[in-house]
């Protein structure tokens, strides 16, 4: 089996590894065997000797948020199902990775199974669900089958299936394949395909997945790393795990980098740990010989872009304990999530595209406008036509059609689209041509203003 | 099997659907005892892995399977466009198209690819079940996808099921050796 086995560099000093710990050292497989032999399965017979609601609490305590996107706090998230309303509930696991720029859960799903059941034992047993889907994208083939070898190794041994090590809790676990659309990492467009059908995602309210999600029971969706955080919180204490993130952002988090850098590749450090310059510039050693940084795009393709000399005004809390407002540079960013917020872009999926100073902003921003066009599943009119739109538009400027007014019409279309469609993705593809037009005027009107109006 | 085969599915050879085949259906739908119509985009990748595509026969045999109406069958293959109503190639090429595979140069291994099977570079799927382009020796099909989540390793192609990375241009014939029958 061929998988992914670049981007696996032995960890930098400035990292510390839980979810990659074991994942990147030599000889490490799949097997039940080896991941026992590295400790694993210890977290969930811990947690089958607490209280479900034992469990919740340390997870809230950890502060840990979710690693898919919005990064809603887990333990909340988990708090919204009521034990014991004598409704079956589910927990879905989303294994859709396919924001552009993020490419974490490939490697736990391929290289690390085990890590990701007892995480999904464990939260399954906290949250009184015993029948798990694992949604993995299609284009992961190795993934399922790995994934669900390691469930039946796990069934075997009694981790998993009926009675789990005694307990009388009973989970099973199945793999869903997807079929390669990006909204089925939306979680209720991912419900509705898990239910057999196009991935149209639900509007909120009412369809909540904590109230009704799957087979409309309350169901809890969580990111594939996400899960795997569980466990080690358990096994490090809520303490330890709260202590190495930020105030509310607790553990550790994978950045995936990517584009122009010297070492792209994935880097999970304590969250808060390092600034976007330093992500650059120390782990990812920085650019390439004799380029310069023209732009980043932090979390995820939908994330706002940054350009590099921008500047911005954010409160600090001063050594007296006072706020102040004072002036940084985008490189000072904190790689967190409410740091990145305050600069009005997000953390996302944890997913960083770096652009050097040949990269023409007018071809980015085409470039994930297609993407947005192809991926908007239909439903909401402004997202349909509005991501086509955009998409149309900046092509027609590549291929030197531009008119002066397009940055006024492309922004026109964007403004038009978020807030005003059913799921996230009208945000998404709005984002990115909100912030290229605002970031990068001049190369937008430059390339628009070859033609008379 | 043999392309022209698969070209021809009818109807009339839901015969084809041997026990074996029957049996990894039955596995896949009991792994979804609340609702069986859930079964059916994995039934869809089983028929797609086994046959080729989803003709007819394949989108009523399913849809009996799990208890709904043909139409909530097609719906589904045309939403999705991993699934295709037509056989490709023996082997697919997908090359991703995303930001970061851009940056690194995946329009020109795209068209290397393209140039290396004798697929028409400029000539994409319409989508809705339609499949990816394919040779006229029906050996290869190439297309472009979208981000495959290893942009760390930029440019990729997913080839049928194996991953391939950091891709070069001068890499492309021997890659395409490797899947030459
Ligand atoms: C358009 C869109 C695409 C998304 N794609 C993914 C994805 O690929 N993987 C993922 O884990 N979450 C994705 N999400 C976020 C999920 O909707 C959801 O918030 C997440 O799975 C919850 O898990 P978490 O709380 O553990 O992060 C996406 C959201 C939107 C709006
Ligand atoms: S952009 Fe190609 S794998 Fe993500």
């Amino acid at each position: 089996m061929t998988d992914s086995t670049f981007s696996m560099p032995a960890p930098h000093p400035k990292e510390r590894r839980l979810i990659f710990e074991n994942i990147s050292k030599p000889g490490y497989d799949t097997s039940l065997e080896t991941y026992l032999r590295h400790g694993g399965y210890e977290s969930l017979k811990k947690a089958l000797g607490m209280k479900p609601g034992e469990i919740v609490d340390a997870v809230k305590a950890a502060n840990l948020r979710g690693r898919g996107g919005a990064g809603f706090p887990c333990g909340m998230k988990w708090s919204f199902i009521k034990y014991d309303d004598g409704k079956p509930h589910y927990l879905v696991v989303n294994g859709d990775e396919s924001e552009p720029g993020t490419f974490k859960d490939r490697y736990i799903l391929h290289h690390d199974p085990h890590q990701l059941i007892e995480g999904v034992v464990i939260s399954a047993f906290a949250t009184n669900c015993h029948l798990s889907y694992i949604y993995i994208r299609c284009e992961f083939p190795h993934a399922a089958k790995i994934v669900w070898k390691a469930i039946q190794e796990a069934r075997a041994a009694g981790f998993v299936g009926k009675n789990i090590l005694g307990s009388g809790f009973d989970l099973d676990i199945y793999v869903h394949q997807g079929a390669a659309a990006y909204i089925c990492g939306e979680e209720t467009g991912l419900l509705e395909s898990l239910e057999g059908k196009r991935a149209y995602p639900r509007i909120k309210p009412p369809y909540f997945p904590a109230v009704l999600g799957l087979y409309m029971q309350p169901t809890i969706v969580n990111n594939v790393e996400t899960l795997c955080h569980v466990k080690h919180i358990l096994r490090l204490g809520s303490e330890e795990y709260a202590k190495m993130g930020t105030p509310g952002d607790g553990g550790t988090r994978t950045l995936c980098v990517s584009g122009d850098v010297a070492r792209p590749g994935f880097y999970e450090l304590p969250v808060g740990a390092v600034t976007l310059g330093e992500l650059i510039f120390d782990l990812c050693g920085g650019l390439r010989p004799g380029r310069k940084l023209k732009a980043v795009i932090p979390g995820g393709s939908s994330a706002k872009v940054l350009r590099a000399g921008e500047k911005f005004k954010i409160k600090a809390k001063g050594p007296d304990g006072a706020m102040t407002e004072k002036e940084i540079d985008m490189l000072d960013v904190v790689m967190d999530a409410a740091s990145l917020a305050a600069v009005g872009t997000m953390v996302g999926s944890g997913g960083v595209i770096v652009m050097d100073d040949t990269r023409n902003m007018v071809q980015v921003l085409n470039n994930l406008n297609q993407f947005y066009a192809h991926e908007s599943c239909g439903q909401c009119t402004p997202c349909r036509e509005g991501s086509l739109w955009m998409s149309k538009i900046t092509t027609r400027i590549l291929d030197g059609g531009g008119v002066e007014k397009d940055p006024a019409t492309l922004k026109n279309v964007a403004d038009n689209i978020a807030g005003r469609t059913i799921c996230a993705f009208g945000e998404a593809c709005s984002w990115p041509t909100q912030s290229f037009l605002t970031k990068f005027p001049e190369e937008f009107s430059a390339a628009s203003a070859k033609l008379l109006n | 099997m043999g392309m022209n085969e698969r070209e021809t599915q009818s109807g009339a050879q839901v015969a084809k659907v041997t026990p074996e085949f029957e049996a990894q259906a039955e596995d896949l739908i009991s792994r979804y005892p609340v609702s069986r119509r859930s079964a059916t985009l994995p039934l869809l990748h089983l028929w797609q892995n086994t046959f080729g595509s989803i003709d007819d026969s394949g989108v009523e045999w399913i849809a009996a399977r799990v208890g709904v109406g043909p139409v909530q069958v097609v719906e589904v293959i045309t939403f999705y466009p991993w699934f295709r109503r037509k056989s490709a190639g023996r082997t697919i090429i997908r090359v991703c198209r995303t930001l970061s595979c851009a940056l690194a140069g995946s329009h020109d291994i795209k068209e290397k690819f393209c140039q290396a099977v004798g697929v028409d570079p400029h000539s994409h799927s319409h989508g809705f079940g339609a499949p990816p382009p394919t040779a006229p020796d029906g050996e290869f099909s190439v297309e472009f996808v979208e981000c495959l989540a290893c942009c760390g390793s930029a440019p990729v192609a997913l080839i049928n099921d194996d991953l391939h990375e950091r891709i070069q241009p001068e890499d492309v014939p021997a890659i395409v050796k490797k899947y030459q029958s």
